[in-house]
């Protein structure tokens, strides 16, 4: 079970009040996590990543065990506190803007 | 009993504001979408409950949404907005060729017969059209595909495809603006297009006759004379009695002629509304007087409407899609301001007031007449 936090705004979009819990099909990297993600809350997809390309938006973070993973290959294993549902996966948007 | 809803779009959330016919007393709707730029919400013309709605901000990008009830509740619908076959080059501001790339929907034009088909203009810009009612998109690629598309430059705003007019007389027939391109028609409902920039002269491009290149701000059109259209371009007021086949200057005794609104009384197809903005470095009004200008005579012969409105220490600005028109009579007119006011006269311009003073700052004002 991985545990996402998603931000304010994509929680009123998605309609859901605290943490999302997903069950993923295979090794849990981002790539599967925004996937089981967007399968279930189809309204979230473009707001966190590219429609087509899947790239991240520029102003969205993908934090973990106080581990900045924006810049990690989608691909990449989520450590290991992630996959055992120990920690959460943070979707943020980025400090930015006033 | 007859009533209005005005549907305020702003930078930090959407306001449904509504009224009896006597427009005298205003409810005012906690804000939809809060936090999000709301550049433009629109209902169906056949279907008063239907509402469209573009979304967006910089961290999550655009979404669309969709009301089935008159804006009580919404459903975020499609947002996927994929340019047709190969997006190709426009130029960018130094004059190089830039990839079209979407950035945001500007404007949401709901078809004039069917309440599931409607029309999204977006930067970078082109055409979509939604016939699911907002669940799919379709890009109408002829327009971009014009010859002169990569000719076309963004202006200050952005590459925006920031208005849509149907024509009521010819299903087959659209107008569209761009922002830095100029004005478009097409007269088979989308599949090609033909630039209408005849007669307009603008002194900040190279050629002031060119094709492309004009900075139009808007366009609007009586629907009972959809020959006649009005247009505020960036600077000048301009009318067209050809569909757009060649345009005259207007601008008469305007006080100054650059500004973004422009609209029609919705009774009579020779009064025309704009807000005179003192010049494009300076974008507010002149002598910090709010005055909406009126004229009877499709133009030329300009009166100043000031009853209501501030008349110094103003500095706020109304946006292109920020001006809008009831079908009561006497016809009620309405706009927004950056400064969060949302002005509504229902004496056709005489006087005003203020509906509510301290929204977020306004990017649009639509006005639905309910029955």
């Amino acid at each position: 079970m991985i545990r996402v936090v998603l931000p304010q705004h994509l929680r009123t979009l998605a309609q859901v009040g605290g943490e999302v819990e997903l069950q993923l099909h295979g090794a849990a990297t981002q790539r599967l996590v925004l996937d089981a993600l967007e399968a279930r809350y189809p309204m979230l997809r473009g707001t966190i990543r590219d429609h087509g390309t899947h790239r991240r938006r520029d102003f969205v973070r993908f934090f973990a065990c106080e581990q900045d993973l924006s810049h990690e290959s989608p691909d990449a294993s989520l450590p290991e506190a992630v996959v055992a549902g120990i920690e959460p996966l943070l979707i943020v948007g980025a400090m930015a803007g006033g | 009993m007859s009533g209005v809803r005005i549907l305020v779009g702003t930078r930090k959330g959407a306001f449904v504001l509504t009224s009896d016919g006597k427009r005298d007393r205003w409810d005012v709707s906690s804000p939809h979408f809060a936090g999000w730029e709301m550049y433009h919400l629109k209902g169906s013309p056949v279907d008063q409950n239907r509402l469209y709605a573009s979304q967006s901000n910089g961290w999550f990008g655009q979404l669309i949404q969709r009301s089935d009830d008159g804006g009580k509740s919404w459903k975020a619908v499609g947002n996927k907005f994929v340019y047709d076959g190969v997006p190709g080059t426009h130029q960018w501001y130094d004059g190089t060729p830039h990839p079209w790339e979407f950035k945001r929907v500007w404007h949401l034009e709901p078809s004039l017969t069917d309440p599931d088909t409607v029309y999204a203009g977006v930067e970078d810009a082109a055409l979509f059209r939604s016939t699911d009612a907002g669940e799919t998109w379709q890009e109408l690629s002829g327009l971009r595909g014009h010859g002169s598309g990569p000719r076309w430059q963004p202006g200050a705003g952005g590459m925006c495809l920031h208005t849509i007019v149907l024509d009521p007389s010819d299903p087959a027939r659209i107008f569209v603006a761009i922002s830095a391109a100029g004005a478009f028609r097409s007269d088979d409902a989308g599949k090609t297009w033909r630039a209408i920039n005849r007669g307009l002269r603008s002194q900040g491009i190279p050629d002031p006759n060119a094709e492309v290149g004009h900075c139009v701000h808007r366009i609007a059109m009586h629907p009972s004379r959809p020959n006649v259209l009005y247009m505020q371009k960036h600077w000048d007021v301009m009318r067209s009695d050809d569909a757009g086949d060649s345009w005259q200057e207007v601008s008469g005794n305007l006080p100054t002629d650059f500004g973004f609104a422009i609209d029609v009384h919705a009774h009579e197809p020779d009064t025309v509304y704009v807000v005179p903005i003192k010049s494009d470095s300076e974008h507010f009004p002149l002598d910090g007087k709010l005055r909406v200008y009126r004229s009877r005579t499709g133009g030329n012969e300009w009166e100043a409407l000031t009853a209501g409105l501030p008349q110094s220490n103003c500095y706020v600005n109304v946006l292109r899609d920020a001006m809008a028109v009831d079908t009561l009579d006497p016809c009620g007119v309405y706009f927004g301001t950056t400064g969060g006011q949302v002005y509504a006269s229902s004496n056709a311009g005489s006087s005003w007031a203020a509906v509510v003073r301290d929204l977020p700052s306004v990017l649009s004002v639509e006005v639905q007449t309910l029955q």
